[in-house]
């Protein structure tokens, strides 16, 4: 093992100060002086309709109020990977609070007033909330004209159906595989749909200078990826990518929701219609929950076969995505999860068909684990199932099937360096997994759920980052790098890389904040990673600054560049060990030679990366080829509960998660993903439960109504387990590991709760409620599904 | 308009407010504490809380008027010289990622070690229950919580 300096060593943020303090301004603690104007939004009372027509004149004579404008302002469309999604309602409205116009007032009371004074008359259409339904044949059409959509090449819309995406996998012989089995399990599971709730709701200001820029202050995941959609959809207006300027200070909280791009395109808009006045549009906490991206919906129906010896030999997933009325971002989802739909097994004969539904839920969209946190509850609940059936042991059969480095994976490429039964075998010691445990407490139950997940980034196979570093005079160092600091650590890891190579402590090093006009190209902060890419990009930026370094010592002392190091902010040569030179000497003015002359100058790096290996070119029919995913992180995953039988109250005693990290350049920065991504993950899995009215309207847009856990609700211990079998290609091994820990989550707690009551639950919330009620009524399987309420 | 005048982090401020102005749109927009986030408007999260008379509050549903001759902590007024050291615990113990909670969650925990030096666990937890934090799962926080109060036991 390399010995590292700064590489593997849990070193302190470096956001930490300022966020202690205080200091750490989010978009909305910046002041944009007494010009700065603030908008309202109109939103749609029903879930699916035509517009008839719009009176703004009430709302237009309000004093205070600047501009009013409606979608025939704006009649441009925008999307990531199809564009299926208008900035202001155009001819109809697809959800419950879909924006249709927006008064832009010099005050936010004005802005609220004005707005309840634009009148729009609708004529209501049928509409639909349910994925399944969506696909009958007399089913209302949400997408007339889907199929003239712009979309990347890797999606099939299916024209004149609510379908935006069908991802299918076909691997092996599917009837054969059934065929050898001995046992096959075929049941359907329910996932609804959940809400990020970032602390930091979603918050945009546009300002259209006199000059002709365009700049966006946006609480964002993706700056760079806003300013091309921001282009794109305002190509009418010509804007030039070196005129648009996007600002992403600090992120209170992302979770993928504030991926790609949502209400920021509003606030883009707006600036245009009100030059030199910046514009603020800031969701309050219920349009956080309605009008960004959710979760998606899942309706899973899943088969699987195996043999006696609990060898897995076929696996048949239909996964029937709702995605709301745009899936512009979401359709990738459910391609990318589709890729992946096995779970991290070894299975020679898959049938995966993954559908992109569109329904008149409010848009749903990327969400910590990008679907994989979504399928793996019916995949990882069905292995537990099969394996107590045919009586093997649920950790065994994991063991058996698991997947291992050079397996094919479903689109028939090898599976990279993985250390998964190295995490299964040490989640299954932490908990103890072959002692039975009994409570003393004759009206409380123990039992024990054990799950393995994995993912890989989803992204297009071209995506790139890039990175620039430059000395100070003093030998300090600032990064510029465009990903985006949510709390992850970014920053701290991106100093630590550079720290390695260039030997000048992390403290000694800035890692600057997104800003499209300083820093440069970096696609989104999203999929896991940024810690693999643009780490690669940091780390190259200073190797070229370190090849620099030595040129110099070469022309300036003539000492052979390879034998030339750096150690502790100097320049050192292994064949002079009398000479060092420290970097803070000449980093900026050179080095001074015999006749007083200088060599050198300010050292300044840059580095980018881009995977050469990826490709999206696949068989439609059958998702082989390609290289789509350029690496999976792998885990293992363990609870302990203990089930109150009158109350169905689930206490968790112990959770254990071992991931495979690669290297873990922040070792406390993995462990703390591991403690927050659980949470969040067993949050959705025990209460967080969101419902909607007949009318598809949010019945729980609050943090009173949708609870989501405080202090009081967190295990009463958990063991984070990092495992490193490096990833060849990622910076000093290193692979993403932000999303994975929430991905095991829900199944652990179904398979607990079985263990524990011998009651299975195949739709999530398993809330304390369905727990009590299948105790009581003597059920040993529920499906109830409560997203949707009736009258 | 109405003036109110207030004690806030240790000086006499004050303000002209509506009777209908939220405490958190006066101590942010009017007199620039910008530490105090928004982001329920309901007193469900705590991102907003500041100590009023030295006890934690929602000040997003409490009207400015009610702060009128009244003593406000914000983070700003614990951050002005040394940090405190509940901010050395939270630093040591990377107890905050996106960072949005911090300034409530700081409070509360001043405010509980305050009433209570040597909380046990559950205190804590309970204590900070009414701060809600999306992305630490809470252990980083009250691990910082309860060390400070190890280190006075240390140094006593």
């Amino acid at each position: 093992m390399e010995d590292f300096k700064f590489i593997g060593k849990s070193v302190d943020r470096l956001d930490e100060r300022e966020k202690v303090t205080g200091a750490a301004k989010y978009v909305d603690d910046i002041d944009f002086g007494p010009n700065l104007l603030y908008a309202e939004i109109v939103e749609s009372p029903h879930p699916h309709a035509l517009i008839k027509s719009i009176d703004t004149s009430e709302a237009e004579k309000m004093e205070g109020v600047v501009k009013v404008v409606t979608g025939k302002d704006f009649p441009y469309k925008f999307g990531l990977y199809m564009k299926d999604r208008y900035i202001f309602a155009q001819d109809r409205v697809n959800f419950v609070g879909e924006q249709v116009a927006a008064v832009v007032a010099r005050d936010p009371r004005t802005a609220q007033k004005a707005a309840k004074l634009v009148k729009v008359e609708y004529e209501l259409l049928p509409a639909i909330f349910d994925p399944i339904e969506a696909l009958k044949e007399d089913a209302p059409l949400i997408h007339p004209d889907l199929e003239n959509y712009p979309h990347v090449p890797w999606f099939y819309p299916q024209g004149g159906t609510n379908v935006a995406h069908l991802k299918k996998v076909r691997k092996g012989d599917i009837d054969k595989g059934f065929k050898e089995a001995d046992f096959i399990l075929e049941d359907d599971y329910r996932i609804p749909r959940y809400a990020h709730c970032c602390l930091e709701t979603h918050i945009a200001v546009g300002l259209l200078d006199y000059s002709g820029r365009l700049t966006v202050w946006a609480s964002s995941q993706s700056p760079y990826t806003q300013r091309n959609l921001f282009v794109d959809a305002l190509a009418p207006l010509g804007f030039s990518h070196k005129d648009v300027r996007v600002i992403a200070p600090c992120v209170g909280g992302g979770f993928g929701g504030k991926a790609g791009v949502t209400m920021e395109i509003i606030a883009a808009a707006l600036a245009t219609a009100v030059k030199g006045h910046p514009v603020k549009v800031m969701w309050r906490r219920d349009q956080e929950f309605y009008n960004t991206y959710m979760r998606q919906q899942v309706v899973s129906k899943i088969k699987v076969g195996v043999k006696n010896d609990g060898t897995i030999t076929a696996f048949e997933i239909m996964n029937y995505w709702d995605a709301g009325p745009y899936v512009e971002y979401g359709a990738n989802v459910v391609n990318a999860s589709a890729l992946s739909a096995t779970g991290p097994y070894r299975i020679p004969n898959v049938k995966i068909d993954s559908y992109c539904i569109y329904t008149n839920l409010p848009a749903a969209g990327p969400y910590r684990g990008f679907g994989y946190s979504e399928m793996l509850f019916s995949v990882e609940s069905h292995m537990t199932r099969i394996a107590k059936a045919i009586g093997i042991d649920p950790v065994d059969l994991r063991r058996k099937n698991g997947i291992k480095e050079g397996d094919s994976l479903t689109y028939g490429v090898p599976m990279n360096p993985s250390g998964l039964l190295e995490a299964i075998d040490k989640v299954a010691d932490e908990i103890e997994w072959e002692k039975k445990e009994e409570s003393k407490d004759p009206n409380k139950a123990i039992g024990k759920g054990f799950a393995i997940f994995w993912k890989a980034p989803a992204m297009p196979p071209n995506v790139t980052t890039s990175a620039f570093i430059k000395f100070n005079e003093d030998g300090s160092l600032n990064v510029l790098v465009s990903g985006v600091e949510l709390g992850q650590g970014y920053l701290t890891v991106m100093a630590q890389v550079a720290a390695e190579i260039l030997t000048v402590p992390p403290e000694k090093i800035r890692v600057e904040l997104p800003d499209t006009d300083r820093n440069p190209y970096h696609w989104q902060t999203v999929a896991s990673h940024v810690t693999w890419a643009s780490g690669n990009a940091v780390k190259r930026a200073a190797l070229e600054m370190r090849d620099k370094i030595f040129a110099l010592i070469h022309t300036v002392y003539h000492y052979d560049t390879s034998t030339l190091y750096l150690e502790d902010e100097k320049v050192k040569c292994k064949l002079h060990p009398s000479f060092e030179l420290p970097l803070r000497d000449f980093v900026i003015n050179g080095i001074e030679t015999e006749d007083g002359t200088y060599r050198g100058g300010a050292i300044v790096g840059s580095g980018a990366f881009m995977p050469s290996f990826a490709s999206a070119k696949q068989d439609p029919e059958t998702g082989q080829g390609g290289h789509p995913n350029v690496h999976y992180t792998v885990g293992a995953a363990a609870v302990k509960i203990e089930v109150d039988k009158q109350t169905g109250k689930v206490r968790i005693l112990k959770a254990v998660e071992a991931l495979d990290a690669g290297k873990a350049l922040n070792p406390r920065n993995v462990e703390h993903q591991i403690y927050g991504g659980l949470l969040q993950g067993f949050a959705t899995a025990l209460y967080e439960d969101m419902r909607f009215d007949e009318n598809g309207k949010i019945l729980n847009p609050n943090f009173t109504d949708y609870k989501i856990p405080t202090a009081l609700d967190i295990p009463d211990e958990v063991v984070p387990i990092i495992i490193e079998v490096p990833q060849p290609d990622g910076p000093f091994g290193a692979r993403g590991i932000g999303e994975h820990p929430m991905i095991p989550a829900a199944p652990l707690i179904a398979n607990a709760v079985e263990d524990a009551l011998g009651i299975r639950i195949k739709s999530m919330p398993i809330t304390a409620e369905k727990i009590a009620m299948a105790i009581a009524n003597g059920k040993k399987e529920v499906d109830d599904f409560l997203m949707i309420m009736k009258k | 308009m109405k003036k109110i005048s207030f004690i806030l982090n240790g000086e006499k401020r004050n303000a002209y407010v509506e009777a209908n102005d939220l405490l958190v749109d006066v101590l942010r927009e009017k007199v620039g504490m910008h530490s105090i986030k928004y982001a329920c408007g309901r007193g469900d999260c705590g991102a907003c809380t500041i100590l009023l008379n030295g006890k934690g509050v929602r000040s997003c549903i409490i009207l400015a008027i009610e702060a009128d001759g009244q003593e406000i902590l914000t983070l700003e007024g614990l951050s002005k010289d040394e940090l405190s050291p509940v901010q050395e615990s939270f630093i040591k113990h990377n107890s905050f990622q996106c960072g949005f909670c911090a300034p409530g969650m700081i409070l509360s925990a001043t405010e509980l070690l305050e009433k209570n030096p040597n909380p046990t666990e559950e205190e804590v937890k309970e204590g900070i229950s009414g701060n809600l934090c999306r992305c630490t799962g809470y252990t980083p926080i009250i691990d910082a919580i309860l060390d400070v109060n190890k280190k006075d036991v240390d140094k006593k």
